[in-house]
């Protein structure tokens, strides 16, 4: 009896607490500025947003979808003049210049709410700056080798883990006529993601962080052995040429026509792979392998956020938004193999039964024991992202001027890190 | 005529030069041909390697389509055509003036001010770049094609006064002199007299500055970001970027682009020329 | 009597004013216009060097900095140094759009069928802009399916990736740009050919002046108007060049097209660049290096000015 009438009282409670933000009515315009330009998340986004606003049908909501790299330098203007009420963004170093010059909503209020607070909990951390956060994740993915397992089985290998395997592969691979992988440096951020794992691999979590904090020297040894590995693949001749002519995307085809081997990329790689042709027999995903035994596994497990803008206009409808987003059940549809085919990031949402997406939750939650990172550009500040993504580049283009790059970090390193 | 008219030369050399002539001109809008060729194939023949083929099918209605219907294509050239033509009006009857004032009048500023308007066009854009982008912030014009028109207009008054100023200079002051005579207040002068004098030079003006604007892509990246106010210069990285590795239709919205000044050069040639080489011919 | 004196004196009075105030009238809105967004601007850049800013928060003051770090980068052989090995390799190569041009323009100088036309579509490069001229010429460059490579392939030399490769990538970007530049210089050489004297050529052809005597002697001087300007515009090109190292490399690979003009807008306002003052900083050494061919070339119409 007792039981009985603590859990009535417990769901009216837990009824009442759902009621009340539905209660709310909206009314007024809602702008949203968006970057997920391309075409799965594009859809995703723009059907969320529908669902939102048939729960409130007083809101006139306006989505503009910018080009995802356009964005990176639009944000700043728009933050400034005509600011939206909601936007996407990264967390960690990338959105500090933006909250450090006030243009970014403090939103602690909204993590102090159980609601969220307890099932954000595990991206909170990447949102916060000063104690206080400043935006929500909507959604996170895995990155990992995803890799041509028909290629594989061609050649009689098996998934790596250790480092000797992983060369042995690339031979094997080499040896066969293709690249061990492709990769497109265009746009430098991919360079980023290589660099990432070989020094987390090579050196571990902590060294890494504070490597992208400025702590330690380019030219620190411990630097070198992350060069020294990465040199040995470039050398086996595991990368694509003219790389660095080439976008990510461009670079897909050379994985898809089964020139390349394999892929070091975030899930998002895998939409456009299905699209080009390739079955899920074809395409396999295993955990960036162990270089140094001693080292714990840490992953990059980038989110991708909504801020609200410090000058916008319809602040409440904004906060609405940004609950109905990171809501259980919306984190579970948005990120469903359909649609973004990521992660969500509310504790209480789903993972959709996709090969990938299992693999890299469990590959999260249970072997990236050393930590998560955000990514080299979002973990680093803006400029040293840039000169050094710069000579990662270079780095995979001229192996040979390893010195002059890691002196000219280290140049940078003491101008940028005053 | 030099070199020696080709009439007056051997069968042989007429020949040779007769043949040589098409051959060349393929050779030099080569990568441009090239691009019009990507724009009418299908993507299947990217996909399969088939560059330089024949394309497979013809693909110009259903690639064009995509540009103009499935795209931001026609907002972008909206937005061009909004952004080049208030601009035009603008910068030239801005210049008609300062150049009327330059041209007529003897006064001892006359050729400082003259020096600022030519200096001021040959600056790098980059030196204005950051306190314009502010001032637009704060006039409240940031993205928006206002914000763009107002730049250009300022900027392009430089080239054009020196066009206009340099063009009423050549023209005969005895008009004006009888004009005087006869009592005509100077700004009748100008409207009556000189104005319509100087119709071939605001024509050829109107033409080049009207590439000019067209064909701008720095500002329009510095002072726009959106599809309501970019123009197509801008526009069309953004759409690139859209339909990134799909080169039949990345070739066909830059065939798109270009083509409302090339339309405009060929039904304005002798203008467009004769603005472009003003002084060239003494 | 009086009155129409009185109204006589009005008269001459006002237009005496007139004379003096008409010109200003004239020139305010234009003048006005240019101060704001062209004169002020400038010493506004000059002002911004000396502060560290980025762009969102406020601005610090820091003095000649911006300059000592431009000077270390440059000794170190940084960013600064290859943006200005870079402008410096532009400077010299541009300039052969100038004998380009007048090669072309000699060539089509004919009056065959069909030459208007040709002379029409030879310019053509110049029409278009040079985001799309980016395009093309990447899409030539390619190296999967460019047409540069395809043509090398008849030769059978080895297929190059030009925008790929840091020692040809300043080359290739430069002779994209050269191909509407080219076109410009064409049709300033072809009025000018348009305007030499016939009795000057029929006098040298009695001399027996022939080919390139002729064009010489003969025809080059005449032709000195159009290749001034030619310089000027070429020049002037040269150090402004933006859009096509944005569009074809973005800089790279790895910063090795980089030119000043790119580089103080990626400093400034890229997706990693949130230093204002240093590009302004930046963009005050282009300014002052384009003032040296500025004051060159006015003071070159000065002369020209005087003369008449």
């Amino acid at each position: 009896m007792h039981s009985i009438m603590k859990r009535t009282v417990a769901a009216f409670a837990v009824a009442a607490a759902f009621a009340v933000p539905a209660k709310a009515d909206l009314s007024g315009d809602l702008t949203i500025f968006l970057d997920t330009s391309n075409p799965a998340p594009r859809a995703t986004m723009e059907a969320m947003i529908a669902r939102f606003g048939e729960k409130h049908p007083g809101l006139n909501i306006e989505t503009t979808v910018i080009d995802r790299e356009a964005y990176k330098t639009q944000i700043r203007n728009f933050l400034t003049a005509n600011a939206p009420d909601v936007a996407t963004w990264y967390a960690a170093n990338r959105m500090r210049p933006y909250v450090e010059a006030g243009l970014f909503e403090d939103v602690s209020d909204l993590y102090a709410e159980p609601e969220i607070g307890a099932a954000l909990a595990s991206t909170k951390g990447a949102l916060t700056i000063d104690d206080k956060q400043w935006g929500v994740a909507y959604t996170y993915y895995q990155w990992g080798v995803y890799y041509r397992k028909d290629i594989f089985d061609e050649l009689g290998l098996s998934e790596p883990s250790t480092w000797g395997e992983e060369k042995a592969n690339c031979a094997k691979i080499v040896e066969s006529g293709r690249a061990c992988y492709t990769i497109g440096t265009k746009y430098l951020w991919t360079a980023g993601g290589w660099f990432d794992y070989l020094n987390m691999r090579t050196n571990g979590f902590d060294f890494h962080m504070d490597l992208a904090a400025g702590n330690v020297s380019w030219e620190d040894d411990r630097v070198k052995a992350t060069f020294g590995n990465w040199a040995e693949l470039i050398e086996m001749g595991a990368f694509i040429d003219n790389h660095q002519t080439y976008s990510w995307q461009e670079a897909l085809p050379f994985m898809v026509k089964g020139e390349a081997a394999a892929y070091l990329m975030g899930n998002f790689a895998v939409a456009p792979l299905r699209e080009a042709g390739l079955t899920d027999d074809q395409l396999d995903f295993y955990q960036f392998v162990k270089i140094n035994p001693d080292v714990e596994l840490s992953e990059d497990a980038p989110t991708d956020t909504f801020h609200i803008p410090a000058n916008a206009k319809n602040k409440e409808a904004a906060r609405e938004f940004l609950r109905f987003a990171t809501s259980a059940d919306e984190q579970t549809i948005i990120n469903n193999g359909a649609n973004l085919g990521q992660l969500p990031v509310n504790a209480s949402s789903g993972v959709d039964d996709d090969k990938f997406l299992n693999q890299g939750f469990e590959m999260l939650s249970t072997n990236s024991t050393g930590g998560v990172a955000q990514f080299w550009d979002r973990d680093a500040p803006a400029e040293m992202a840039k000169v050094s993504m710069e000579g990662f580049q270079e780095f995979m283009v001229k192996p040979g001027n390893v010195d002059k790059i890691l002196a000219k970090l280290e140049r940078a390193r003491g101008r940028i890190y005053k | 005529m030099f070199p020696t008219p080709i009439e007056k030369q051997s069968s042989g050399a007429q020949i040779a030069y007769k043949t040589m002539l098409p051959i060349a001109l393929l050779m030099w809008l080569g990568p441009l041909l090239a691009v019009a060729l990507f724009s009418v194939k299908p993507d299947t023949d990217f996909t399969n390697a088939n560059y330089w083929g024949l394309p497979s099918s013809f693909e110009f209605t259903r690639n064009y389509g995509q540009v103009f219907f499935n795209s931001d294509m026609p907002r972008y050239l909206l937005n061009s055509f909004l952004i080049t033509i208030p601009t035009v009006i603008g910068a030239v009857a801005l210049s008609c003036m300062t150049g009327f004032a330059l041209g007529v009048y003897k006064f001892r500023a006359n050729l400082w001010i003259f020096f600022m308007f030519v200096a001021g066009n040959f600056v790098p854009f980059q030196i204005l770049m950051v306190p314009v982008r502010d001032l637009t912030l704060d006039l409240g014009l940031y993205n928006t094609k206002t914000g763009l028109v107002l730049f250009h207009i300022a900027f392009q008054t430089g080239f054009c006064t020196l066009f206009m100023r340099n063009f009423i200079r050549a023209l005969p002051f005895e008009l004006i002199e009888a004009a005087r005579v006869e009592g005509v207040s100077e700004i009748r002068i100008f409207w009556f007299v000189v104005l319509p004098l100087m119709k071939p030079a605001l024509a050829a003006l109107s033409v080049l500055i009207f590439t000019f604007i067209w064909n701008d892509y720095f500002w329009a990246v510095v002072l726009t970001q959106g599809a309501e106010s970019q123009p197509v210069t801008a526009g069309i990285t953004s759409f690139n970027a859209q339909f990134r590795a799909a080169y039949h239709l990345m070739s066909a919205g830059s065939i798109v682009a270009a083509l409302p000044p090339v339309a405009m050069f060929f039904l304005m040639q002798k203008h467009f020329i004769a603005g472009l080489t003003l002084g060239a011919v003494k | 009597m009086t009155v129409s004196s009185d109204i006589a004196k009005d008269e001459s009075w006002f237009r005496r004013n007139q004379q003096t105030i008409a010109p200003w009238l004239f020139l305010t809105p234009g003048i006005l216009f240019f101060a704001v967004y062209v004169i002020a601007p400038v010493f506004q850049s000059f002002n911004l060097s000396l502060y560290e800013w980025d762009g969102l928060g406020q601005a610090e003051y820091v003095g000649l900095r911006n300059y000592e770090d431009l000077y270390w980068e440059f000794s170190d052989r940084d960013a600064f140094y290859i943006a200005m090995k870079n402008n410096v390799i532009w400077l010299a190569m541009y300039l052969l759009a100038i004998p380009a041009g007048l090669f072309i323009a000699l060539f089509l100088n004919q009056t065959v069928r069909g030459i208007r036309i040709y002379k029409s579509l030879f310019f053509f490069p110049f029409v278009i802009s040079q985001v799309v001229v980016g395009l093309v010429f990447s899409w030539f460059y390619d190296p999967t399916f460019g047409l540069l490579n395809k043509f090398l392939g008849i030769f059978g030399m080895g297929p190059v990736n030009v925008l790929g490769d840091e020692n040809l990538v300043t080359f290739g970007i430069i002779f994209a740009g050269l191909w509407p530049q080219t076109a410009y210089c064409m049709i300033l050489y072809l009025t000018g050919l348009n305007a030499v004297d016939p009795e000057q050529i029929e006098a040298g052809r009695l001399d027996g002046a022939k080919g390139r005597k002729m064009l010489w002697f003969i025809i080059l001087p005449q032709l000195r108007p159009a290749t001034f300007i030619a310089f000027v515009v070429t020049i002037i090109g040269a150090l402004r060049s933006f859009d096509l190292i944005s569009i074809m490399t973005e800089g790279g690979p790895f910063g090795t097209s980089r030119v000043l003009a790119y580089y103080m807008f990626e400093v400034a306002l890229s997706e990693y660049g949130f230093r204002m003052g240093y590009g302004a900083a930046i963009a005050v050494v282009l300014f002052l290096i384009m003032m040296c061919f500025i004051a060159y070339f006015l003071w070159s119409m000065y002369r020209d000015e005087k003369g008449h």
